[in-house]
């Protein structure tokens, strides 16, 4: 009767105190429902704000109508009950990003006591393609249709039955759509934590609402540190990071490619590159290399460093760190030309200044050789959105931040479902076999790999070392896996060889870099896992040791972790040849120190939250006009009443109509 | 907005049977075991049908679209005859109730005629028949859709609780037949029952094409009708006295205590 078209994806429904109230009271359990209206121009919209007779409207609007001004009007009108979008293909050429105009606006470190020339991105808008759509509150749902074939079900249902015939409405019975996504939270992270944390105090069987963004950071260093004690305050640590979460409007599709991906491959590929070194053992300085989880969400994971180190809760100190070197965004670079943003602020000061001056000319002498341009950005113009600027606000640090846009983003999709393999031209040649192309080095493969040696040998030299550094190189093959494994297909057979055997299972197809609530997410154990194959080494130990390294004592549990890992398949059989690796790679939560501290309204650190739901689906069917239900209704009750007044009458003369003859031949029995 | 269609279904399929339960059944104890005693063997006779169904399928290569069809109309066939089975089973139950019935009761003979029983017995199968095929069709009349996205007929919920409304009647109509027949032992009128039974079950085989299928049941709805009120001893002289004796009212209350001894047949 009624036909499923199944949905990709609703609204992800994070929110924190700046984008409050997202309450659907309309919702309730029993979904939005309207009559189905396809937009595929601006002037359809008419029919849906003005003209239509029969609202509320489900629209299904085309992809590249889905922006700003166009949900901003049907926002502004009670005449849509919902909204599914389906996907543009190819991506909209003029660029697409419901993400900020100004990203993690207000919990970088500019603000009015520092640099407030540059607060607000007053100085550079660094997505001006944003839209801000993410941060708005629409009170209708917001479905995307990925799949073609059902976008093309719903419109011939449209057709069929709701295309405007001369200017009057169409006749009943029309083509509805319904869609459920109940989000149990309300109002805002303050509300919800409050009712959950309410529930969790006094109930035994606690309702929780709403759950803060968690998971984790991943971190690993060149020399082992003691992961239970503290690092001589002496000593100097290079701390290089990047993110690797990103986000779209929609649930589960976060592809990131440029805003994360390219990022992070770059930094795997460089830590690799750089432990493949000769005497790094020795270096004067140590490397740590951070992967930050949650950096959309208002610096999750590097506000929750800053907070450790600050509480003495990380082996680290602030104090350690000599300088700081960030990767953000490096794919799309104009002519291989990679800018080095710093903090104009900060190198106001003296020694700051000669050490961020050091810092850059050690990153542009490692350049020499490579194809790659480092190019200062200068002193006008603040920090793009980085983890640094969390160090920052804590403490003074010389640091830069590498990226392939000088002034706003190269990036047109940022944070958007647009922000593809395509979009930072990974692209295969036709008819390869998956294994084929887990191996086909792209030039994006290169140009990264590239990116990452210039990085790898300036890391080296910044560490102290003196050797040449042309040895150090960094392989474009495994660039490719990494883009591969983490843009296309998360279940492809290198993966598979390298991470433990009980997280096999959560290997997906499609990759998507969303920071989630239940942790740790594919991305963190991936990255977790391709680090400690990079930069670790293959130990002969057994299972039993491998897993259990404390009763071991030659194993120094304290500097180092061990991973029993699955192994590559045998070519003739359908075993497994398993190891056991030893690294350095550690997780470290990536909880928003806000919620440690219980200040859900906190504007110092990220307070987002995401709402339980139960299920998220949507079906079209047929509505029947008001007349025939009221026709169906008249009938029923007349039909009620009229049997009422018979059996009433029929009964009262009983004995009169089925008196039996007196003639008693009739009667047999 | 579901809620109209949802009443006004139940209003159809359900509104004669409600008025028949309130006004005449209710009221009495005996007729309201009878009523729901009945709706049990009902239910039974369909547990066994859809037993035979259920295996039958399970036996049955379930590709066959072909096969698989005529397993369904074998299965109402068999779910008719055994209908009708427990009709019979459920008469001579009532049989042997009525005789212990009138064992003890004050002057010998039952409280409860036959002729009463078979209206009770059969408007109870017709409910609990009526219920079982149409509650589902009543829970998505709620809404928020109709039927016809596949091009089906948006009638389909009108037609439906009609088609129940005829189930109703037609249970209570055979039901009075039928004691009747099982009384007198004529076999043919027996026949007849069972025969149009399976025919109305059969006629519904032809939706969607409900004008092929309502039109008939309704005829058969109608000629049972009549049947059934000249084996309750109705006659068209007791209606034309019925419609006439507006005088007579007075004559009538007085005989209203004195109705059900009068009515029970003497002598079983």
């Amino acid at each position: 009767v009624k036909m499923a078209a199944g949905s990709g994806g609703a609204q992800a429904a994070a929110r924190g105190p700046r984008a409050p109230l997202p309450a659907w009271p309309r919702l309730l359990l029993l979904g939005d429902t309207g009559v189905i209206h396809v937009v595929e121009k601006e002037e359809d919209l008419r029919w849906v704000l003005l003209d239509g007779p029969h609202p509320p409207y489900m629209v299904l609007l085309d992809g590249s109508l889905f922006n700003r001004k166009v949900l901003l009007q049907l926002k502004g009108t009670s005449r849509v009950s919902g909204l599914a979008v389906a996907k543009a293909k190819p991506s909209p050429p003029q660029g697409f990003s419901p993400g900020l105009k100004c990203p993690n606006d207000g919990f970088g470190v500019y603000s009015e006591d520092y640099g407030p020339q540059y607060a607000h991105c007053n100085t550079t808008v660094w997505n001006p393609v944003g839209s801000g759509l993410s941060y708005e509150d629409f009170d209708f749902p917001i479905f995307l249709l990925e799949d073609a074939n059902e976008t093309e079900v719903i419109k011939q249902c449209y057709q069929d039955h709701n295309v405007p015939r001369e200017g009057s409405g169409p006749e009943y019975p029309l083509c509805a759509m319904q869609l459920f996504s109940h989000m149990h939270a309300v109002t805002s992270t303050v509300t919800c934590m409050r009712r959950s944390s309410i529930q969790s105090t006094f109930s035994l069987n606690p309702e929780v609402v709403c759950d803060p963004l968690l998971d984790y950071n991943v971190w690993s260093t060149l020399q082992p540190i003691n992961s239970s004690g503290k690092v001589d305050p002496k000593k100097e640590v290079i701390l290089v990071a990047t993110r690797i979460d990103s986000h779209s409007f929609f649930w589960n599709i976060a592809p990131g490619a440029e805003s994360a991906v390219s990022s992070f491959v770059t930094h795997l590929a460089a830590a690799e590159a750089l432990h493949k070194a000769p005497g790094i053992q020795s270096l004067p300085r140590n490397v740590m290399f951070t992967f930050f989880q949650g950096e959309t969400f208002d610096y999750i994971g590097s506000s929750r460093m800053v907070y450790d180190m600050e509480k003495d809760k990380f082996p680290l100190r602030l104090s350690n760190i000599h300088s700081f070197i960030e990767l953000n965004q490096v794919a799309l670079r104009n002519n291989s030309v990679l800018w080095m943003h710093t903090d104009p602020v900060s190198r106001k000061n003296e020694s700051i200044q000669t050490q961020v001056e050091n810092l850059l000319e050690t990153l542009s002498n490692s350049s020499a050789g490579a194809n790659v341009t480092l190019q200062d950005v200068g002193y006008s113009q603040p920090l793009p959105p980085s983890s640094f600027q969390r160090f920052l606000r804590a403490k003074h640090i010389p640091g830069v931040v590498l990226s392939d846009h000088r002034a706003s983003f190269h990036n047109r999709y940022y944070q958007s479902m647009y922000d593809t393999p395509e979009n930072i031209r990974v692209e295969y040649p036709e008819g390869l076999s998956p294994e084929e192309t887990l191996e086909y080095v792209t030039d994006t493969a290169k140009s990264l790999a590239e990116v990452a040696t210039v990085v790898a040998r300036a890391l080296y030299q910044l560490a102290g070392g003196a050797n040449d550094t042309s040895a150090i190189q960094a392989d474009p093959k495994t660039v490719s896996r990494m883009l591969y494994g983490f843009l296309i297909k998360m279940n492809n057979s290198w993966f598979q060889s390298i991470i433990k055997p009980d997280i096999k299972v959560i290997l997906g197809d499609v990759p998507q870099h969303y920071v989630a609530v239940s942790s740790p997410v594919n991305t963190t154990y991936l990255v977790q896992y391709v680090l400690a194959n990079l930069t670790g080494t293959v130990v002969n130990l057994t299972k039993e040791e491998c897993l259990n390294p404390e009763k071991t004592p030659s194993t120094e549990k304290d500097l180092y972790e061990y991973a029993w890992v699955q192994g590559s398949l045998d070519p003739n059989s359908t075993s497994r040849a398993p190891f056991c690796v030893r690294s350095t790679v550690r997780l470290s939560k990536a909880l928003s120190p806000a919620f440690e501290l219980r200040q859900w309204g906190s504007t110092e650190y990220s307070t987002w939250t995401e709402s339980r739901w139960k299920d998220i689906r949507a079906r079209i069917f047929l509505v029947a006009s008001k007349e025939l239900e009221m026709i169906t209704l008249a009938v029923g009750i007349v039909i009620l009443v009229f049997s009422l007044l018979a059996t009433y009458f029929i009964n009262a003369k009983a004995d009169v109509l089925f008196s039996i003859p007196r003639d008693p031949g009739a009667v047999t029995y | 907005m579901g809620a109209a269609v949802f009443f006004g279904c139940a209003g159809i399929a359900f509104g004669p049977a409600l008025a028949l339960v309130l006004l005449t059944v209710a009221a009495e104890p005996l007729r309201v075991i009878i009523l729901v005693a009945g709706a049990f063997f009902w239910l039974v006779s369909l547990l066994l049908a859809s037993l035979v169904w259920f295996v039958s399928v399970r036996l049955s290569d379930r590709e066959d679209a072909r096969l698989q069809f005529g397993l369904l109309v074998f299965g109402a066939a068999v779910s008719v005859l055994l209908q009708e089975l427990f009709r019979f089973a459920y008469f001579k139950l009532l049989k042997k109730a009525d005789e212990g019935l009138a064992m003890i009761s004050e002057d010998g003979r039952s409280p409860i005629s036959l002729r009463q029983m078979a209206y009770v017995s059969g408007l109870s199968f017709g409910i609990i028949s009526g219920v079982f095929s149409v509650i589902n069709i009543l829970a998505d009349s709620m809404g928020p859709g109709v039927v016809g996205i596949h091009g089906d007929s948006p009638y389909y919920f009108l037609t439906s609780a009609f088609l129940t409304m005829a189930l109703v009647f037609l249970h209570t109509f055979w039901g009075v037949i039928f004691f009747d027949a099982c009384e007198k032992r004529r076999y043919w009128c027996l026949g007849l029952v069972v025969a149009s039974h399976l025919v109305t079950s059969g006629l519904t085989f032809l939706n969607p094409w409900y004008e092929a299928s309502l039109v008939p049941i309704y005829i058969i709805v109608v000629c049972m009708g009549a049947w059934a009120f000249f084996t309750a001893g109705g006659s068209i002289h007791n209606v034309l006295k019925c419609l006439s004796c507006k005088g007579a009212r007075g004559r009538e209350r007085t005989r209203g205590d004195t109705r059900v001894p009068r009515l029970s047949p003497v002598g079983f």
